[in-house]
């Protein structure tokens, strides 16, 4: 133990253990997180059998284009869930930064810069409370976030009445809205395929640094991470803030899409933790890859176009939603389960239980 | 805050559900006076029945929950198997008072076989109670949205009296959900599966270990939680005369039942709680609503106080909670430190 490996020994060493690429890419498929990639593909090919026009580059673009503002918020969920919390306020955040874009803009396009950094500080200010909250003050992110969520949405509605009301200018609307013009193939590039692609490249980035593996760690297990030394309530403050950084930039890509409305937003954060899970990340923290939690958003955007493509009738998207989570969660339970034992000593799974029931007793209550 | 800190050797010792009614008291004391500045009497009564009144719907949802939130898990089906309980009900009964029984034997079935594919879920495929229930909800929600565009059926007149005569000024709803709380506390503190639910609640690994079967207490407080929707449900109809579609989702039962049940500190991870503290959380915000409502409160403001109430009274028990902790236990150590002891005991008894 006394001798301490240099960094290319180390790499070396991690080599010689590691498989082949391929057979670590497929078994990454086999993982929950590579799974939902998996379901997406076989959701794509089956709705361009139903309607092979979706497979033209134009109209595929478009539809990653709608998606956007969910994934986005998806990837912002992530971080709080991968910590071991939740985030409820996701879509009353939505909502305040819909009204304040129409509200405070106006027609006025030197109002926009202003405003838009006017929203990001909302954005970040509203998560810095909800984090600062649940780890200073020691209350479970669930009721934080939900009484956030009701005293937001009051104040939004307090605000505007309860009715649709401002339109902001026709240059921030084009946020969501336009796209670049007159690409060969594709036709037109949306802005918020372009803006998908910058978040998603930023939070790939930001999960491989520093920051990434403490945060995971944190939500694996807070105490153990703490005792490293990780400034544990930080981190995860910080997790909050991204996640409220994110609604706000779907906010604003919802602006061009749907308007300004109060309901814009509503049931979002319900919409965005499915799609976490469905990509395989595990509520209580600690497991599971960003991008699959933006895969997850595709997986169930292209789920709804594919029942619409099929004829399902609208109001169905609510039980095929419900029944697919239950079913991907209990799938991942399954997998999750079978590499933990695998993993770890598989000898306590085995003793029998009655005699061993003192002892295990106890290890129970000081190992875990 | 202050206070915590201050006089924390007093303030400690208190358990969780003193708290919870002194807070009520504090409401109740703070509401008589904003209601005398309003020139109205707090204490008339038709002003106790409307208060009592709005404890009965959120109350019964909130006894299940507490069940459900007891034994680690989560049920935000809730609203949905309210619906769908008030349109079976309503659809049953078709306006005849011989049908009463079978709408509200049939209501109450299916709102116990949701509950029991809940406990399913989380207990056999070991889902989330979150994501099981979150999705049992939206299977419900899309059947309800598909099948009952509006008010669906009737109830006789007879049904409707359960929901308006009252004696004296405590409504009858009101007294039966105080005997299904009653019921339910003698189900956690007199029952094996009760004792269950705690220890399932506290560490269900300790539990799975000291010989319980975790999927017994976890299906029966799903099955009792759904079968509270139902009832709220039945009392709904009973109100309105009509079944509806969206009177749970409405009312946003799973959220606000969930805070109720926080704020009557049951701990949400598990394991620690009681249901009169969560009668004390119902009464609080049955009393914050009527006073706002005298007040003549904004209707939208009223959801911003209920926001920032819920997180203050929390913030009170979570510093109340870390007071209390022995230093050499970490973040949830409290909870499993106290469990493996009470299981001991309660085995050594039976």
């Amino acid at each position: 133990m006394s001798r301490t490996l240099t960094p290319s020994d180390r790499s070396a060493v991690l080599q010689q253990n590691r498989a082949g690429r391929g057979e670590r890419f497929l078994r990454a498929l086999r993982t929950p997180g590579g799974a939902v990639f998996v379901l997406l593909v076989a959701l794509l090919a089956a709705i361009i059998a139903v309607n092979p026009s979706f497979g033209e580059p134009d109209s595929f673009i478009r539809f990653i284009g709608r998606t956007a503002p969910i994934a986005i918020a998806a990837i912002g969920q992530y971080f709080v869930i991968v910590s071991g919390e939740f985030d409820l306020s996701m879509g009353s955040v939505v909502t305040m930064q819909v009204i304040t874009a129409g509200n405070l803009i106006g027609d006025d396009d030197a109002k926009v810069i202003p405003v838009l950094l006017l929203m990001f500080a909302l954005g970040a200010f509203i998560g810095l409370v909800n984090g600062l909250v649940t780890t200073l003050l020691r209350v479970p992110s669930f009721i934080v976030t939900l009484g956030m969520m009701l005293a937001l949405l009051g104040l939004v509605l307090f605000w505007t009445g309860g009715a649709a009301q401002g339109n902001p200018a026709d240059s921030f609307r084009q946020i969501g809205r336009g796209g670049i013009e007159g690409v060969p193939v594709l036709g037109v590039i949306p802005y918020p395929v372009i803006i998908l692609a910058a978040v998603a490249a930023l939070a790939f980035w930001l999960m491989r640094r520093p920051y990434g593996r403490t945060l995971i760690a944190a939500g694996d297990n807070p105490t153990a991470a703490a005792l490293t030394g990780a400034p544990v309530w930080w981190v995860k403050t910080r997790a909050f803030m991204l996640s409220s950084l994110a609604a706000t930039v779907s906010g604003i890509l919802l602006v061009g899409y749907a308007g300004v409305h109060p309901s814009v937003g509503r049931g979002y954060e319900f919409t965005a933790i499915t799609a976490v899970v469905l990509g395989g990340v595990v509520l209580g923290g600690g497991r599971g890859w960003v991008l699959s939690a933006a895969a997850g958003a595709f997986a169930l955007e292209s789920l709804f176009t594919l029942l619409n493509f099929v004829g399902v009738q609208s109001t169905w998207r609510d039980s095929v939603q419900g029944a697919i989570i239950i079913v991907a969660v209990a799938a991942a339970a399954k997998t999750w389960q079978r590499k933990r034992k695998g993993t770890a000593a598989p000898a306590q799974e085995a003793q029998p239980p009655k005699k061993a029931k003192q002892s295990e007793h106890h290890n129970g209550t000081t190992a875990r | 805050m202050n206070k915590a800190r201050g006089d924390g050797s007093i303030f400690s010792r208190l358990s969780s559900t003193h708290i919870v009614y002194l807070v009520a008291l504090l409401t109740l004391a703070v509401g008589s006076v904003l209601v005398a500045t309003a020139g109205r009497s707090f204490f008339s009564p038709g002003n106790i029945s409307s208060i009592l009144t709005g404890t009965s719907v959120l109350g019964f949802i909130a006894i299940g929950q507490t069940l459900v939130i007891l034994v680690g898990s989560l049920d935000l089906s809730v609203p949905y198997v309210t619906s769908l309980a008030s349109l079976i009900a309503a659809g049953v009964m078709a306006n005849n008072s011989a049908n009463i029984l079978a709408g509200v034997l049939l209501a109450l079935g299916v709102s116990a076989v949701i509950g029991l594919f809940n406990g399913l879920i989380v207990s056999g495929l070991k889902v989330h109670g979150f994501i099981a229930t979150l999705g049992m909800g939206l299977i419900i929600s899309g059947f309800l949205a598909t099948n009952f565009k509006g008010s669906f059926g009737q109830t006789p007149f007879s049904f409707r009296l359960v929901g308006a005569t009252g004696l004296g000024p405590v409504p009858i709803s009101t007294l039966i959900m105080l005997a299904c709380a009653a019921l339910a506390m003698l189900l956690l503190h007199r029952t094996r599966v009760g004792h269950q639910i705690y220890a399932v609640g506290g560490n269900p690994n300790v539990a799975r270990m000291s010989g319980i079967r975790i999927q017994t207490p976890v299906i029966t407080a799903h099955v009792i939680c759904s079968v509270m929707a139902g009832m709220a449900g039945l009392l709904l109809a009973s109100r309105l005369g009509v079944g509806s579609p969206t009177v749970g989702s409405q009312g946003g039962y799973d959220l606000l039942s969930i805070a109720a049940v926080v704020l009557g500190g049951t701990l949400l991870a598990g394991g620690k709680g009681s249901i009169t503290g969560t009668l004390g959380g119902v009464l609080i915000f049955a009393m914050m609503d009527n006073i706002m409502s005298v007040m003549q409160v904004n209707p939208f403001l009223k959801d911003v106080v209920r926001g920032i109430v819920i997180v203050v009274a929390v913030a009170v028990y979570a510093r109340r909670r870390i007071v209390n902790r022995p230093p050499r236990f970490g973040h949830d150590g409290h909870s499993r430190q106290e469990m493996p002891g009470t299981e001991e005991t309660q085995e050594v008894r039976a």
